[in-house]
């Protein structure tokens, strides 16, 4: 009998009008869905297969894009090997840096709310605006960091940005002056940590070292592990940085992979052959991340509550 | 024996080593502080040089004659203010879009039941992972069918529709108040539109904050976008209209700080007033 009443009540009328306000509720972001992800997802893997110059009427091709990604096309490779050593340096970088940050910026010392503020002020600017900053930073003659270069080290700065070896180390430097956005999670997450297991630590004569990679480091991992993430997926689309301060870089030495994309799109038009890099990309991101997802079990660490 | 440990530890007192700690602390992030703000230092040091004064070295940090007419000359030499209105316009518009749809999305998700709900949600986030390029073309071709390329609705329309960062981060927010509050009201007799409206969305405040806030400091800075979407230069934003600055100014610097500076500004400003929103809301999404 009783169940009787539970079956009924699943599809109740209050139930049936709840579901209903539920999905009106959350039918913009539905509608936004199919048309501005899903239905593009799916139109641009079409394309993909396509030739097609916007003024023209599209040609079916097979794999004929994909084919000439990897194998007639010396540019993709460039921008892929561009972004992907971006990537393999900036990470890492930027991960270590905003941790120590964060230690550091965790004391409990009088007017460390003000140093929080100043690091994390520049990773809110960004655009157009930072990239001449930079790009007049990294001016070899008149610029901040040949100049201090001089003055302390006496060494002469390279080139930089018309150099193509040190044009990349530009961008990662520029890029982990941004190290206070990483700073603020880690902060977070370290402020997190319940104060009881470092006395217990403590109680059992654990040193700092001890206390770091036994304690900190572990359950810290989860905000570790959304940073890395976070971290990769934003270094494979830097853009405008490279549009505005190199264009490409001296001899493509900075041919970022969006960079080539977009010139490939709204440059020459190529819809077609630029869908099948827009799925390129999306691929290498995708395998990152279920890269880094299989690994997570090893090294990241939830605490026990799971459910609402 | 005893006497000499105890004459150690009265010199590295627990207090005096917390105190050489600190000072520690002090001195490396005090350096790290000072070699953060220097770009900023230099930008605006450069800004107010004369053109001659840029290109000599060592440069000066301060510069002797402050031609402060720089940022006129900057700003009229090309049309900033109308930049100004664009961006500013643009930027409106999309948070005023953004906060109404995420926040009843995220109002959906959070408090509402409905088959596929959970599964609904991840899809969401799973969203905030794809690399905005794939999309990127067949919207723009959607765009050029319906005509709107040349014209500020596809920087602003898809606002209204969502941003799964935003719906995130408030769903989050939403899901912290608690539940009395609804029974309660709805005992009342209220419905859930009014309870939307009337309980969750007053209290919602410093989350909208924070979406207003990144919402903000996106829009001000997109660049794609605008490129790919403005042509006319009367419909340029501020970023646009400073990379032309760059295309046509290359050399003078000191106007190109100038311009950069102030296009920083807002951001900077925003930035100052809504630190705590801007971090908070961080929080909210980076730990989940």
């Amino acid at each position: 009998m009783a169940i009787d009443l539970v079956r009924r009540n699943r599809w109740s009328k209050a139930r049936r009008r709840e579901a209903i306000e539920g999905y009106l509720f959350i039918s913009p972001w539905l509608i936004g869905f199919f048309v501005f992800t899903a239905g593009p997802i799916v139109a641009s893997l079409l394309l993909s297969f396509m030739r097609w110059s916007i003024v023209q009427s599209p040609e079916w091709v097979g794999l004929a894009n994909y084919r000439r990604a990897l194998f007639n096309d010396r540019y993709f490779w460039q921008s892929l090997k561009v972004t992907s050593l971006y990537t393999v340096l900036h990470v890492p970088l930027g991960l270590f840096g905003a941790l120590m940050v964060a230690l550091l910026m965790n004391q409990k010392v009088k007017g460390i709310l003000v140093f929080r503020t100043i690091y994390y002020l520049p990773a809110v600017l960004s655009g157009v605006a930072v990239s001449l900053l930079w790009a007049w930073i990294f001016n070899p003659d008149y610029g901040l960091v040949n100049f201090a270069l001089w003055k302390l080290f006496r060494i002469h700065g390279p080139a930089w940005l018309a150099s193509e070896q040190w044009v990349l180390p530009a961008f990662i430097i520029m890029g982990l002056w941004g190290i206070g956005g990483g700073m603020v999670i880690n902060l977070a997450g370290l402020q997190g940590i319940p104060t009881e297991l470092y006395e217990a630590a403590k109680i059992d004569g654990a040193g700092w070292w001890s206390e770091f990679w036994r304690i900190t480091i572990p359950m810290l991992s989860p905000v570790l592990f959304f940073n890395l993430i976070m971290g990769i997926i934003g270094s494979f689309q830097v853009f405008t940085q490279a549009y505005v301060m190199t264009a490409g870089g001296p001899n493509n030495a900075s041919l970022f992979y969006v960079l080539y994309l977009y010139q490939n799109a709204f440059e020459w038009f190529k819809m077609g052959y630029s869908s099948a890099l827009a799925w390129f990309l999306f691929l290498i991101i995708l395998l990152c991340t279920i890269l880094v997802f299989k690994s997570s079990p090893f090294w990241v660490y939830y605490e026990a509550k799971k459910g609402r | 024996m005893k006497e000499s440990k105890l004459q150690r530890h009265g010199l590295w007192t627990r207090r005096r080593r917390h105190l050489v700690w600190c000072v520690i602390i002090y001195v490396i992030l005090t350096a790290g502080a000072v070699v953060l703000m220097l770009p900023l230092g230099w930008m605006a040091s450069t800004s107010l040089k004369e053109s001659s004064a840029v290109f000599i070295f060592p440069p000066e940090w301060i510069p002797k004659p402050a031609v402060w007419g720089n940022y006129v000359k900057a700003l009229t030499i090309r049309p900033f203010h109308l930049y100004f209105f664009n961006t500013l316009i643009i930027t409106v518009l999309f948070i005023v879009g953004a906060c109404i749809s995420c926040s009843m999305v995220a109002f959906g998700f959070a408090r509402m039941r409905f088959p596929g709900r959970d599964f609904l949600f991840m899809v969401l986030l799973s969203t905030m992972m794809l690399p905005r390029i794939v999309m990127m073309i067949p919207v723009y071709i959607l765009f050029t069918k319906l005509r709107w390329i040349n014209t500020f609705k596809p920087l602003i329309v898809p606002a209204f529709f969502g941003i799964a960062f935003y719906i995130f981060l408030l769903r989050q927010f939403f899901l912290t108040i608690p539940f009395e509050l609804e029974y309660a009201a709805r005992i009342d007799g209220c419905k859930t539109v009014g309870i939307f409206l009337r309980i969750i969305l007053p209290l919602a405040k410093p989350a909208l904050a924070a979406v207003t806030i990144f919402s903000f400091v996106s829009n001000w800075n997109d660049f794609m976008g605008p490129l790919i979407y403005l042509n006319s230069m009367n419909k340029w934003t501020l970023a646009l209209g400073l990379q032309a600055f760059k295309g046509q100014w290359a050399t003078d610097w000191n106007l190109m700080m100038a311009a950069a500076l102030v296009v920083m500004v807002p951001t900077l400003v925003v930035f100052f007033f809504g630190q705590k929103y801007f971090i908070r809301g961080i929080v909210f999404t980076g730990m989940k």
